[in-house]
């Protein structure tokens, strides 16, 4: 049951094959027997996923189901849940429960998704490993000594074994394609705007955007379907109608036009992946596609200017966990000052930490011009990159990582080269285009991201064309070892 | 050595909106504390602001209001810093770009020169909320009720020479900002705070002297008082030898003093930026049309109204329009009473001591603004007289209803009729044959005083409501 996808169980449950509470019941109980190993989930929701099912259940007899009816999935721990915890992977909030649903929760719940929990992650999705978690490193199901990628490591480690159909994520510089890359999944980083941001705890702002994280392009746009739309209640979100993601699965992609970046086929990229990359660009090719060369000339700035915007934006997000009303207070403070020091100093880790610490920097009176200011002109330049890009290309295709993944601790110790893991992703969130990572053929016998990116709202152009390459080829039906 | 004080003030005004500005929830005063905090005033995680619009309206209408220019695009910025009663860890406010642009409102001297001072900027911003140090033994309490109410915040230019002139700045803008209904000035409950920066230079010098600024004062009063111990210790301390530092001072109403609160060093670096959860507001130009033809008439045009469609004083309707509610209520009086000098020396007369006695609003006056029209309609009638009216007036006070009512209740009705003034003014005269003789061997230059004698006779025997025009013609004409 578990080794299907989220549209054939969805069939399966409203053909009354299945019932939502049998594949929910099977999902906890592989949670159970297999998480061990992996710690994907911080949080399991049995009962509440069990009433969850059991009403959907009722919907589907009822003949009230949608395509997400009865579909146990998970959220990754960013999401505020009404009454259950949400951590944020931070010892601050190690005891949090909002009061209130994530948009983005409420709207699959509405759509009758089944939470059966949620997924560990980076500390406030500060992280390309998912080691910086309070609540332990998660292990990548392909190999458990190395990392299944971050921030949103549990979600993706969760959907590559198949402990849930699929699951949410959010990135903000590669959380959502990189993790999805280093376990064989595909993963969808929408238009900046186009989910909701309301109840999602921010890392930054102007970069952080809700995805779904699937086993195929298809159950992607699914999911999207129900999670995108303007919001009222965020500022940000996009007013404008959703596409039909699912009805534009069909479409061809001869004659599409697929930009290469030359910057992004560089040295840095390991020779494995290249190659796996360039398979699955000539499988495009292949299926009709036109393969055109283009060009970011400043492409190679994103990482630098993003390390100053997302720091920057994150020293003033985290200021409010300040241990006066809710998340970690440090015992007896002895004055004001005391509180907010050992508060803050116990509740966040070393790399949250490094980051308030850059982003207070950037932002002081006298360096803002130099940095923020500047990074923010970059953003512009890259922005203009992708749109003379996108003058002579529908989708750009290339690397989503530059290698497979890499062991636990190998990189712990070196920010900067834990930095560089998002060198081919970044430049989309500055940009705030969609990008999604699909499966490429394994190297060495491990996953492989193939990324591709689209122009501003162009989700469904972007689906299809992940959905026509999965149609002819089996990269994204691998399972690992154990977990099949 | 000849000093000159120069002076500028940062007001914040409290807007009148229903809902706080990036939250739904309610701006009322006087709520227990944290009923009137939502999720995104308490700073909870993952929660966004989203702006309310009447707020921008109202920043509009007062810019449109002091002739400056409405910024097609502002921003809205993260004012960083620590504090318990700040929720998220920062403010948000406008920084670079703000809402209302330069601006000048116009003041008028003791001397009765006008001088105009510069308004730099009006920007809107989300108030804190409020740490309490009573009640709680040795800890703070947080009250988040204030947190997101929001303000607008009007920065002068450093135009004002005296405290005097300060207050009078103030004043106006008080006055405008409650004419057009976007704040509803009560300074008591805080809803008009000012900040002065004062600084002194030699006579003549051009540049400007190291200020200081002075904090949250909640009156017109200590502003005055304020600036003035302010200027003096200045002067003092340069005159010694001193230097002024650039440092924050909070103004103690009780001990009528400033002391230092923290110097510029102290002073928080508060890391703006422009926040990422809000878009740059933009305000087209029909918007701010519909604003424009929804502004209410400005004090100084009413003023001028006043003086040229009623022919009233330059000094009744300087006081008259000192406030939109007592110049509405003007307005009402004269119309219904028809008379309005007679309506403005009621308005300003005997409303004004009474609602001054008794403490209240003129709009929650007891007598409102169509019955006050009545009882002048009365006197202009001439069913009654000035004097009677006053005692009408106390009874409508009192609730004993109309003009009309307390007036037949009361038989308070003027004796026109002249057949029985004239029975009354041959009574008193037969009763006082002396004083008559009296009278009519007196020298004519001593004469009219000595009427009085029979006219308060013949009031008094109508129980003042024989008509006194009548009387006095009576008399004279019978004396003679």
């Amino acid at each position: 049951m578990h080794d299907k996808t989220l549209a054939q169980l969805s069939a399966a449950l409203q053909a009354r094959k299945t019932s939502s509470v049998e594949l929910t019941q099977h999902m906890l109980r592989r949670i159970k027997e297999l998480d061990g190993r992996l710690n994907s989930f911080v949080t399991v929701t049995e009962a509440e996923a069990l009433a969850q099912a059991l009403i959907a259940d009722l919907r589907i007899a009822a003949g009230q189901a949608g395509p997400l009816t009865g579909i146990p999935i998970a959220h990754k721990d960013i999401f505020c849940t009404r009454e259950v915890r949400t951590s944020c992977g931070s010892r601050m909030l190690e005891d949090f429960v909002a009061p209130y649903d994530a948009t983005v929760v409420a709207r699959l719940e509405q759509a009758g998704a089944v939470m059966l929990g949620k997924t560990n992650m980076d500390e406030f999705a500060m992280g390309s490993s998912n080691e910086t978690s309070h609540f332990g490193a998660v292990r990548n199901p392909w190999d458990d000594d190395t990392v299944p990628g971050g921030s949103s490591g549990g979600s993706a480690a969760a959907v590559a074994a198949h402990l849930c159909v699929a699951a949410t994520g959010t990135d903000t510089g590669g959380s959502i394609r990189q993790p999805a890359a280093l376990t064989g999944i595909t993963g969808l980083k929408p238009t900046y705007g186009r989910c909701s941001r309301w109840g999602m705890i921010a890392f930054a702002s102007s970069l952080d955007q809700a995805g779904p994280m699937a086993r195929s392009a298809e159950d992607a746009a699914m999911l999207l379907t129900a999670m995108a739309g303007f919001d009222e209640r965020d500022s940000t979100s996009a007013d404008r109608p959703v596409d039909d993601y699912v009805g534009a699965l069909g479409n061809d992609i001869r004659g599409l036009r697929i930009g290469i970046v030359g910057e992004f086929m560089d040295d840095g990229l390991d020779g494995g992946v290249g190659a796996s990359v360039q398979a699955a660009l000539d499988e495009l090719q292949r299926l009709g596609a036109e393969l055109v060369d283009v060009s970011l000339p400043n492409a190679h700035l994103s990482v630098p200017a993003y390390y100053v915007v997302a720091p920057a934006e994150c020293s003033s997000n985290l200021a409010r966990f300040d241990g006066v009303r809710y998340g970690h207070r440090c015992e007896d403070p002895k004055d004001l000052e005391d509180l907010y020091k050992r508060s803050r100093s116990e509740g966040f880790g070393a790399e949250v930490k490094r980051r308030i610490m850059i982003g207070t920097y950037a932002l002081s009176a006298g360096y803002y011009d130099a940095y923020y200011l500047k990074a923010q002109k970059v953003r512009q330049l890259i922005a203009d990159d992708f749109r003379r890009a996108f003058e002579r290309c529908d989708v750009i295709a290339g690397p989503t990582a530059p290698g497979t993944a890499f062991r636990l601790g190998d990189k712990a110790d070196d920010p900067v080269s834990m930095y560089l893991q998002d060198i081919y992703t970044i430049a989309v969130n500055l940009a705030g285009l969609p990008g999604m990572s699909i499966p490429a053929p394994a190297s060495d016998g491990m996953p492989v991201g193939l990324q591709l990116i689209g122009d501003y709202f162009d989700e469904a152009r972007l689906l299809n064309v992940a959905h026509q390459l999965q149609l002819a080829t089996d990269w994204h039906q691998q399972a690992p070892k154990g977990f099949e | 050595m000849q000093w000159e004080t120069v002076i500028g003030l940062e007001i914040h005004t409290q807007l009148a909106t229903q809902s706080k500005i990036f939250s739904p929830a309610s701006t009322a005063f006087g709520a227990a504390p944290n009923t009137q905090a939502s999720l995104i005033d308490l700073g909870m995680p993952g929660v966004l602001p989203v702006l309310n619009r009447e707020a921008v309206r109202m920043a509009v209408r007062f810019g449109k209001a002091i002739g400056a220019h409405v910024a097609e695009r502002s921003v809205f910025a993260r004012k960083n810093y620590f504090y318990p009663d700040l929720p998220k860890g920062y403010q948000i406010s406008q920084y670079e770009l703000p809402v209302v642009g330069e601006g000048r409102v116009e003041i008028v001297l003791d001397d009765g020169v006008v001088k105009t001072i510069g308004v730099t900027r009006a920007h809107l911003e989300e108030d804190a909320g409020k740490s309490l140090h009573e009640d709680f033994h040795g800890m703070t309490g947080i009250d988040l009720n204030r947190a997101g109410t929001p303000l607008l915040e009007i920065v002068s230019e450093p135009d004002m020479r005296s405290a005097k002139e300060a207050v009078a700045y103030a004043k106006k803008i008080h006055q405008i900002v409650t004419y057009i209904g976007i704040c509803d000035g009560n300074m008591q409950e805080g809803s008009f705070r000012m900040d002065a920066n004062v600084s002194v230079r030699p006579k003549g010098q051009a540049e400007f002297g190291t200020r200081a600024e002075l904090k949250n004062i909640n009156s017109f009063r200590f502003l005055e008082k304020a600036i003035n111990f302010e200027v003096e210790r200045q002067i003092e301390l340069i005159e010694d030898g001193g230097k002024v530092v650039q440092e924050t001072r909070l103004y103690d109403s009780a001990k009528d003093e400033t002391r230092s609160m923290r110097t510029k060093e102290e002073a928080n670096d508060y890391r703006y930026f422009p926040d990422p959860d809000l878009l740059p507001l933009e305000i087209d130009a029909a918007f701010i049309a519909d604003v424009v033809a929804d502004m209410p008439e400005l004090p100084d045009a009413r003023r001028a109204r006043f003086e040229s469609d009623y022919g009233l004083s330059a000094y009744d309707a300087d006081v008259l329009t000192a406030s939109r509610a007592q110049a509405d209520c003007f307005e009402t009086v004269a119309e219904v009473g028809g008379d309005a000098k007679l309506a403005a020396n009621w308005v300003m007369g005997e409303l004004a001591a009474a609602l001054n006695k008794a403490g209240v609003d003129i709009d929650a006056s007891p007598v409102a603004a169509g019955a006050l029209g009545k009882l002048v309609a009365r006197i202009k009638d001439n069913t009654i007289s000035g004097k009677i009216a006053k005692d009408v007036f106390a009874a409508m006070w009192a609730g004993e209803g109309d003009a009309d009512d307390v007036i037949e209740a009361k038989g308070l009705k003027q004796i026109t009729d002249s057949g029985a003034i004239e029975a009354l003014v041959d009574e008193v005269l037969a009763a006082n044959a002396e004083q008559v003789e009296n009278y009519r061997n007196a020298d004519p230059a001593k004469q009219p005083k000595m009427l009085g004698f029979f006219v308060g006779q013949i009031m008094k025997k109508s129980q003042g409501k024989a008509n006194p025009q009548q009387v006095n013609a009576l008399l004279r004409k019978k004396l003679s």
